[in-house]
């Protein structure tokens, strides 16, 4: 146990050092999005009744918000680890395999976390964010960014080069989250996009965070639960499978 | 009590490139072992396969007892490893890496054992500084403390004093020689000959992926003495009396090189000379050292089959 706590203490660490980038950064830019939007498209977009558009939107970007710092958080500190050589010094300590997932995984959850809590506590200052189901939400935040930290964890690890990881960044990544519902209900889409919609496992998590919110969502979110369940799951053992072998990391 | 590091049949292939063919190798309990080949021969392969940082394609290895595949967490909890590359992480300073190293190794509260080193290693100065701020020769000591501080049993060192001023390499060996008194097991890879001569009971010689030496320095310093002390002279005029030409080995560039037994024949040799009135201009004796052997031992294993 000590083993896996120190190596989280180190990932969390990490992280907080370069607060300014890692935390900040990320919560004004989330925050820029809102202002933008809101500017813009405030009275233009129909969303939910009785939910106006900026206020669908909070739950959405926050989401994104999370999605992606989990992601960048595993991420880097893998490519960066194992780029730097330093990466040796948890390969040659006798961190199970299962010690070194959780730890990355759990910094990963926690930094998305941070930063979707602060621009949700931000947002809170200028508008009337409602929080009915806050649990729903809770658990929802807790797995998407559980999944995009895994999927951080795997690309880090599969990358040998920075250009790499931001292929799959670019190119994967930031495509399912803006094409996820974000911005829009999925139910203003075509029936083809729609449909291409549900099979995008990022769909569910931002579906079923945001029905904490306001009690609505565009498909029941114990669908959505199990789908995001499923998927961290099989991802999560496909990480640990990883891991074992020394794929890429024990040569 | 089992051997500190056991090696069985250990291959190692790279694709099409065989780095390491049926090693085996064991190293006692308490010895001060070097590992010595030329670049490439596969000593940095073989090391982290035994650390783990590698997986043999065929063969295994033990730490100590415990097999570094299906018992990893004992073996590695036994080994403590320095590697080549001076790698460190850049957003820690140096007390907050090796306490984050203790704490790999499940070592709650190891402040007192971690400055312990940091004074032994003259890292006290630097103990608050970033990793980034500290120069070659710091970072090195750092590397040598964060193998140490599980104090394991068994210590590996890959080329600790590449790169390193003369002073702090005098350092690093009374350092390690403490540790190899203490009871640790001390192996190393070095590139400095007389430093494994100094230093080692015993040595392998790798080449190409095999070992082709394997003995105590003495005995391959003694095989190497009893084929070869010789005795170099330059003479005026440049000729040798027909009497010694049975000893003559070399005869170029001015200088006469012949084999002798012993060191008495020194005098036959030199009377021999004054007796034709040949003058001494120069004279060497040449002992081997582990260098001349290490050279011969390169030069003779011929490039074997892959």
């Amino acid at each position: 146990m000590t083993g896996f706590l120190t190596l989280l203490y180190k990932e969390l660490l990490r992280f907080w050092k370069v607060g300014f980038q890692t935390l900040l950064a990320p919560m004004v830019s989330t925050l820029l999005y809102l202002l933008v939007f809101y500017h813009v498209l405030e009275r233009s977009v129909d969303v939910y009744p009785d939910v106006a558009y900026t206020i669908f939107l909070i739950p959405g970007l926050v989401m994104m918000a999370v999605i992606q710092n989990a992601f960048a958080n595993s991420s880097s500190s893998m490519i960066q680890s194992k780029i730097s050589g330093n990466i040796v010094f948890v390969l040659l300590s006798p961190l199970s395999y299962r010690a070194i997932f959780f730890a990355y995984i759990l910094a990963s959850i926690l930094r998305g976390l941070l930063v979707g809590l602060g621009v949700y506590l931000v947002t809170l200052i200028f508008f009337d964010v409602p929080l009915q189901l806050p649990l729903w939400s809770l658990l929802f935040v807790i797995l998407g960014s559980a999944i995009s930290g895994v999927l951080g964890l795997i690309a880090g690890i599969w990358a040998d080069k920075f250009d790499q990881l931001a292929t799959f960044q670019n190119f994967i990544i930031m495509p399912l989250t803006f094409l996820s519902g974000v911005f829009y209900t999925v139910h203003s889409l075509p029936a083809g996009w729609q449909y291409l919609s549900h099979l995008n496992p990022f769909f569910y998590m931002i579906d079923g965070f945001r029905y904490g919110f306001f009690g609505i969502s565009d498909i029941s979110p114990y669908i959505s639960l199990l789908i995001v369940a499923i998927c961290l799951i099989a991802i999560s053992v496909l990480a640990i499978r990883i891991l074992k072998t020394g794929y890429k990391l024990r040569h | 009590m089992p051997p500190a590091i056991e090696v069985r049949q250990v291959c190692k292939r790279f694709g099409s490139l065989h780095a390491l063919t049926n090693i085996d190798l064991e190293i006692h309990t308490g010895e001060f072992f070097a590992l010595l080949g030329p670049n490439g021969a596969g000593k940095t392969t073989l090391i982290s396969i035994i650390a783990g940082l590698s997986l043999a394609t065929g063969g295994s290895v033990s730490v100590m007892g415990h097999d570094i595949i299906t018992q990893y967490q004992q073996a590695r909890r036994n080994l403590g490893i320095v590697p080549q590359e001076l790698v460190f992480d850049a957003f820690f300073t140096v007390r907050e890496i090796l306490l984050i190293q203790s704490g790999y190794y499940g070592i709650k509260n190891n402040i007192r054992w971690v400055d312990e080193i940091i004074e032994r290693l003259d890292l006290a100065d630097k103990a608050d500084a970033n990793m980034r701020t500290l120069s070659g020769g710091m970072k090195r000591r750092v590397l040598v403390a964060q193998a140490l501080v599980h104090k394991p049993p068994v210590i590996i060192l890959d080329e600790p004093t590449a790169g390193v001023d003369v002073e702090l390499r005098q350092t690093l060996w009374d350092f390690i020689k403490q540790l190899n008194q203490d009871g640790h097991t001390i192996v190393l890879t070095t590139h400095y000959l007389e430093e494994a001569e100094a230093l080692c009971h015993r040595v392998a010689m790798l080449k190409e992926g095999s070992i082709v030496a394997l003995d105590s320095t003495q005995n391959l310093i003694a095989k190497m003495t009893a084929a070869g002390k010789s005795i170099s002279l330059r003479l005026l005029p440049d000729t040798l009396p027909s009497s010694l030409h049975a000893l003559l080995m070399n005869h170029n560039n001015g200088l006469v090189e012949l084999r002798i037994e012993n060191y008495a024949q020194v005098e036959s040799i030199l009377s021999s000379l004054r007796s034709e009135n040949i003058q001494v201009l120069e004279m060497h004796l040449q002992q081997p050292d582990l260098e001349d052997v290490f050279v011969s031992i390169m030069r003779n294993s011929g490039n074997q089959s892959k």
